[in-house]
């Protein structure tokens, strides 16, 4: 459904990411691993068409269901994204709008995506979602401004409208990394249900490895990165415990385990 | 000298925060917390998203004044202070934002936000602000050619690891991070976490450390203090951490954690029951409503913190 066919992209005219390719078929999922500053956040925002000013895709294609998404009409890709390509922000906060409030900016969201629906209608969807997402008190979150929220919940709710309508890809940027684990496992879980029941393909970046081989199933990918390439791929078995290359270990060497040592004396 | 030996850098006493909601209700972030760090400690705070860390480091680091209770920085009551006392205080204690779009604005030269709080109190001139910050840059690992950028033009990491270098370059005696690590990968992570434990053996610096990674708290910090709900259910000696016997939801958490080695093929643990509110707490045991060993007495008694072991405090009834 999704192919990423050899981009290139730069700032300024500086390659950050090189010869980058990626199939994704329906309902797989893609893990996106590496290094800080490796060009991961720039793969999702190029797909989405989203890359900052000054980025551009020198080289290369995106097609999505067989169509370009870099040569069609601005239009084209404008009405899949928030609906059936949507992202989650890797920071969430800096998204939403600080000076309204959660609930206005939500119904908004969903009502210029769905003009069937009531304001009183997606207020509800908006409130279900939130509540999904394991966040106390939907109708005060609904009523709240960014500034009354903690992180956290900030992020879940970037989350929550990232996943309102089921799409058909779902680009996760660090979906949980903002979050406690008990929280971040139900998001997970919540994801897994989204991919499971509907079908969603997912790519999804993190830096939680044991995130990103719990979510891909054998025949999913996982990508590790390094200054804009990819070193190495494979699946969770491959990649976890046959790596091949160096970082892929070093990475794996510097995971800190609950068995692990300890830094200071205690 | 052993750590509980050494001065008290920090101690908040009956901290409560209780904020107003947009309907104007309130909201009880922080409800009556005690804690202490020593100087050349870090203690950990871990806990649920929405438990009111954030609250309480505000609080610690003098940005914000608590509803009731006190801050106490080196003995002296800091919660009334203001004005230029308040900045003078406020010297020694840095924080590292959770999401460094608080400290900074994106629009903002890196070596101008890097050096900022140096210029603010007047310790270096503008013609040494280029050299200064491709120092600290060096310390988190970033190209000096950085200096000339804009925050906006970085990854989310490398942004994280300019709020850390702005906090560092004041070389504060509390230095407060929160959350400062979850946006970077594990091997830079380690060694952001080796130059703060450098600092802390060279500088005795106190710190205190808020992350989710409870795995990484326990070999860090000297002392994790576990929230839920407003309230510190637990404070573990680091390498006790989620080592049993241990708060009923600090075992929540340890279940909930992803390792490389856990099942891939049986579904995550995780609190399925709906999130309690800070604008409805519960009257006994802030976790009563979760807790799969509730009984009659939670919901109606709240427990205090209590020792169970040397260094180690538990608020639960189980431990009675
Ligand atoms: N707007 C921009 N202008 C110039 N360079 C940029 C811009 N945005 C990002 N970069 C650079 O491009 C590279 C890749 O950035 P990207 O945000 O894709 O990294 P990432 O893999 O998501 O990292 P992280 O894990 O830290 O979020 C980085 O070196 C970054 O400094
Ligand atoms: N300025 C504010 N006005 C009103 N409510 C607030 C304000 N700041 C925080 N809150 C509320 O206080 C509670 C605690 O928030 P806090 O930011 O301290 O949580 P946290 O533990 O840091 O969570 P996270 O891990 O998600 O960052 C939340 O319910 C939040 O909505
Ligand atoms: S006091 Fe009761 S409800 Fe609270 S954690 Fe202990 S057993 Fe559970
Ligand atoms: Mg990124
Ligand atoms: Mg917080």
């Amino acid at each position: 459904m999704l192919k990423v066919d050899n981009i290139t992209v730069e700032y300024d005219g500086v390659p950050v990411l090189e010869n980058f390719s990626l199939d994704l078929s329906t309902g797989q999922v893609v893990c996106l691993v590496g290094e800080s500053g490796s060009g991961k956040t720039t793969v999702i925002r190029a797909i989405l068409g989203l890359l900052p000013e000054g980025g551009t895709v020198s080289k290369g294609d995106i097609l999505f269901e067989g169509k370009s998404l870099l040569h069609s009409e601005a239009s084209y890709v404008e009405s899949l994204r928030g609906r059936d390509i949507t992202m989650i922000f890797q920071d969430s906060g800096a998204m939403i709008d600080p000076i309204s409030t959660i609930g206005s900016q939500f119904i908004e969201y969903i009502r210029a995506h769905d003009r069937s629906l009531s304001k009183r209608q997606a207020y509800q969807r908006a409130a279900q979602m939130l509540t999904q997402m394991r966040l106390p008190d939907a109708d005060n979150v609904m009523h709240s401004y960014p500034f009354q929220l903690s992180g956290g919940m900030r992020q879940r709710v970037g989350i929550a409208m990232a996943m309102t309508f089921e799409p058909k890809l779902l680009l996760a940027d660090e979906p949980t990394s903002a979050l406690d684990v008990t929280t971040q496992a139900q998001i997970v879980r919540q994801m897994m249900d989204l991919h499971i029941y509907h079908q969603t393909s997912i790519i999804i970046v993190t830096h939680n490895l044991g995130v990103a081989a719990y979510m891909s199933d054998l025949s999913d990918r996982i990508l590790v990165m390094k200054k804009g390439r990819v070193v190495e791929s494979g699946n969770r078995e491959e990649i976890l415990h046959h790596p091949k290359d160096p970082y892929t270990k070093e990475l794996l060497a510097a995971i800190p385990t609950m068995e692990g040592e300890v830094y200071v004396d205690q | 000298m052993s750590i509980n030996e050494r001065e008290i850098i920090l101690e908040a006493r009956n901290v409560t925060k209780v904020f107003r909601t947009s309907k104007g209700r309130p909201l009880l972030a922080n409800d009556s917390v005690n804690l202490t760090v020593r100087r050349g400690e870090t203690l950990g705070i871990a806990g649920e998203s929405g438990c009111g860390k954030s609250t309480f480091i505000r609080m610690a680091t003098m940005l914000d004044p608590p509803t009731s209770g006190q801050i106490l920085f080196r003995g002296q009551d800091v919660s009334g202070l203001r004005g230029e006392k308040l900045r003078a205080a406020r010297r020694h204690v840095q924080m590292v934002f959770q999401d460094p779009g608080e400290a900074f604005s994106p629009r903002m030269k890196v070596k101008n936000i890097i050096c900022e709080p140096l210029r603010n109190f007047g310790l270096i001139s503008r013609s040494q602000v280029r050299k200064k910050a491709e120092e600290l840059l060096a310390m988190v690992e970033l190209p000096p050619e950085y200096a000339e950028r804009y925050a906006r033009d970085m990854s989310g990491g490398q942004r994280q690891r300019v709020g850390i270098a702005r906090a560092l370059a004041l070389e504060p005696e509390l230095l407060v991070c929160d959350e400062v690590t979850s946006a970077l990968d594990v091997s830079v992570q380690k060694r952001i976490v080796d130059l703060l434990l450098k600092l802390q053996r060279e500088k005795n610096i106190t710190m205190i450390f808020i992350c989710h990674d409870i795995a990484l708290v326990r070999a860090f910090a000297h002392r994790t203090a576990i929230m839920y709900l407003g309230n510190v259910v637990e404070i573990v000696p680091g390498r006790q951490l989620g080592i049993s016997p241990c708060h009923p939801y600090t075992e929540a958490l340890r279940n909930a954690l992803f390792d490389l080695d856990m099942d891939f093929s049986k579904p995550i643990e995780a609190i399925e029951s709906e999130a309690p509110s800070p604008l409805d707490v519960p009257p006994g045991c802030p976790f009563s409503g979760r807790c799969g060993h509730c009984s009659d007495r939670c919901r109606t008694e709240k427990p205090a913190l209590r020792d169970i072991a040397p260094g180690h405090q538990v608020a639960c009834h189980l431990f009675d």
